[in-house]
């Protein structure tokens, strides 16, 4: 009976690997997420035939209602909204780390620091996966949440953790495990309200690869080396994305984690300069007389939804007018990692017109207009150019080196980073007011009618 | 079983984690996402496990929770990013 148990992790741990390998390329991608469905029901069918469970039916259907809640809030969501359902699921998958080490605190289970390690670290994932999801509803400020004594007040609660941590091994008394949980929940909470808008997919992959690692505790907790296997691939693969995403906006964890951007305040210029201003229909006049367009996508084309208006802008390009049209995504626009790809997607984008910043960057040189919809930051040539700028050293898109750009934006102001475009007063910049949608569907009005 | 056996495999899984992730296409970063998730919640296992040696009711409440919560990650994780796959898909029809 063990064999067949272990044949079953086993096979289920060489599919899930597997999973994650396939996903790499679009082709092959749906395949990947069933082998991963596929590896999980092993692991199942091997987690029932090793124990003797007097309540199978029980528990059989508390996770059939659990799947069928998660299989209907994942499939009726809207796709605008998915970065916080993701936060949700995130929380949930800590929050069951969390109840898994109480109870075998309760059972009297002698693995102490691998306990504390899934309490500790799945509470962080599930408090802080819930304020993810409350700022990304918008039920409170999306931006940094800041308040006075805030970092003491982090740094302080870290440090009666860790300490309260390190107790919890030496007394193994279960009152010190259960404060130890409710402040870790506080401090969940407090660590990620600082962190704001475009800092939100660094923190998501963070929470992400906290459930991991808060499975790997309770896999050594119960001797279970599946979960330890699976848990620190998923801990090492969250951490990842968050890194190649702290890379592509040059900011630490700890600035993240502060909400800061250095000096931000240092650099407002008093001058009053004068941009441009265009209709849409201008816009659409220079667009159908260009020979290439490249658009440049930022959150606030999922704000307002503009990805169907973009596309069909796009397929009147290249169809009626012969342009030829390519999608630039910078490594960290919107709010989850891939999100601009997902939108895109979602409106039919063929994802061979969409590129990744450093394999289209020498193109926009050779380029007549850039639209770039409810992007800012990543855009901005201070980046590359101004050593004495908050944003300087971050990788940006160089689409001033474009003919002409058109910005659609709300307003004139600053981007996430507080900090001024000096694009949008450049000679060929031409900005184009209003919400993104709007203005994009007027465009594509015009372009149906000349 | 001995603790450096299991610090071993940890070791090695980051490192199978590490190179498994870099290969995957930022484009596909999503539904990468929402697929690591669905498989974090293999934590399931645990739960299901410590039903054998329930001492009391709020232990086996605790573990009953623990399922449901791991089970609305699992199969939400996946239909999320099986959702999301399927929009990648409906391509090369210009």
């Amino acid at each position: 009976m063990t064999n067949i148990v272990n044949i079953l992790y086993l096979v289920a741990c060489f599919l899930i690997i597997l999973s994650i390998r396939t996903l790499a390329v679009p082709r092959s991608a749906r395949f990947g997420n069933i082998l991963g469905m596929v590896g999980m029901l092993m692991a199942f069918v091997g987690a029932f035939i090793s124990v003797n469970l007097p309540n199978f039916w029980v528990v059989i259907s508390i996770i059939v209602v659990g799947g069928v809640v998660g299989v209907y809030a994942g499939l009726k969501v809207k796709i605008a909204s998915l970065p916080q359902m993701i936060a949700v699921f995130n929380g949930f998958g800590g929050l069951a780390a969390v109840c898994i080490a109480l109870s075998e605190v309760i059972d009297f289970s002698k693995n102490y620091f691998d306990n504390m390690i899934g309490l500790v670290i799945g509470g962080l994932a599930f408090s802080g996966s819930m304020v993810a999801f409350v700022k990304l509803q918008g039920f409170i400020s999306g931006k940094s949440v800041h308040f006075p004594l805030q970092q003491a007040l982090n740094l302080l609660l870290l440090m009666i953790v860790l300490v309260l941590g390190s107790s919890y091994i030496v007394t193994q008394d279960i009152g010190v495990f259960l404060v130890l949980g409710v402040l870790v929940l506080f401090l969940g909470v407090l660590l990620v309200l600082p962190v704001g808008g475009a800092d939100m997919p660094v923190i998501i992959s963070i929470l992400n690869a906290c459930s991991g690692w808060a499975t790997v505790g309770i896999g050594m907790s119960l001797d279970i080396m599946l979960l330890v296997i699976v848990g620190s691939i998923v801990g090492a693969g969250g951490s990842i994305l968050a890194y190649i995403m702290m890379k592509s906006m040059k900011r630490s964890f700890f600035n993240i984690l502060t909400g800061n951007f250095i000096n931000s305040n240092l650099l407002k210029d008093e001058n009053v300069k004068m941009a441009q201003t265009g209709s849409p229909e201008e816009a659409a006049f220079i667009m159908e007389n260009a020979t290439k367009i490249i658009i440049v996508p930022g959150y606030g084309m999922a704000v307002a939804q503009a990805q169907y208006a973009v596309k069909a802008m796009t397929d009147l390009l290249q169809n009626k007018y012969g342009v030829e049209v390519k999608f630039a995504i910078h490594p960290v626009a919107g709010r989850m990692p891939g999100h601009m790809n997902v939108l895109l997607a979602e409106a039919n984008v063929d994802y061979s017109e969409v590129f990744e910043m450093n394999d289209i960057n020498n193109e926009f040189s050779s380029t007549d207009v850039v639209y770039v919809i409810g992007a800012n930051d990543i855009t901005n040539p201070e980046a590359k150019n101004n050593p004495q700028s908050p944003l300087y050293g971050m990788p940006v898109l160089d689409v001033e080196k474009a003919k002409t750009i058109f910005f659609v934006k709300r307003s004139l102001g600053v981007g996430y980073s507080g900090v001024e475009n000096p694009l949008f007063y450049a000679p060929n910049t031409i900005m184009l007011y209003g919400d993104a949608k709007d203005v994009t569907e007027k465009i594509v009005k015009s372009l149906e009618l000349n | 079983m001995d603790i450096w056996i299991f610090l071993t495999i940890f070791m090695l899984a980051c490192f199978v984690g590490y190179f498994v992730i870099w290969g995957v296409t930022p484009a596909l970063h999503s539904p990468l996402m929402s697929v690591s998730n669905a498989i974090s919640g293999i934590v399931i296992l645990g739960a299901i496990i410590s039903f054998e040696d329930v001492r009391n009711v709020v232990d086996l409440y605790l573990a009953y929770g623990a399922c449901f919560l791991a089970a609305i990650n699992i199969f939400g994780g996946f239909a999320i990013s099986q959702r999301m796959l399927e929009m990648f898909k409906t391509k090369g029809k210009k």
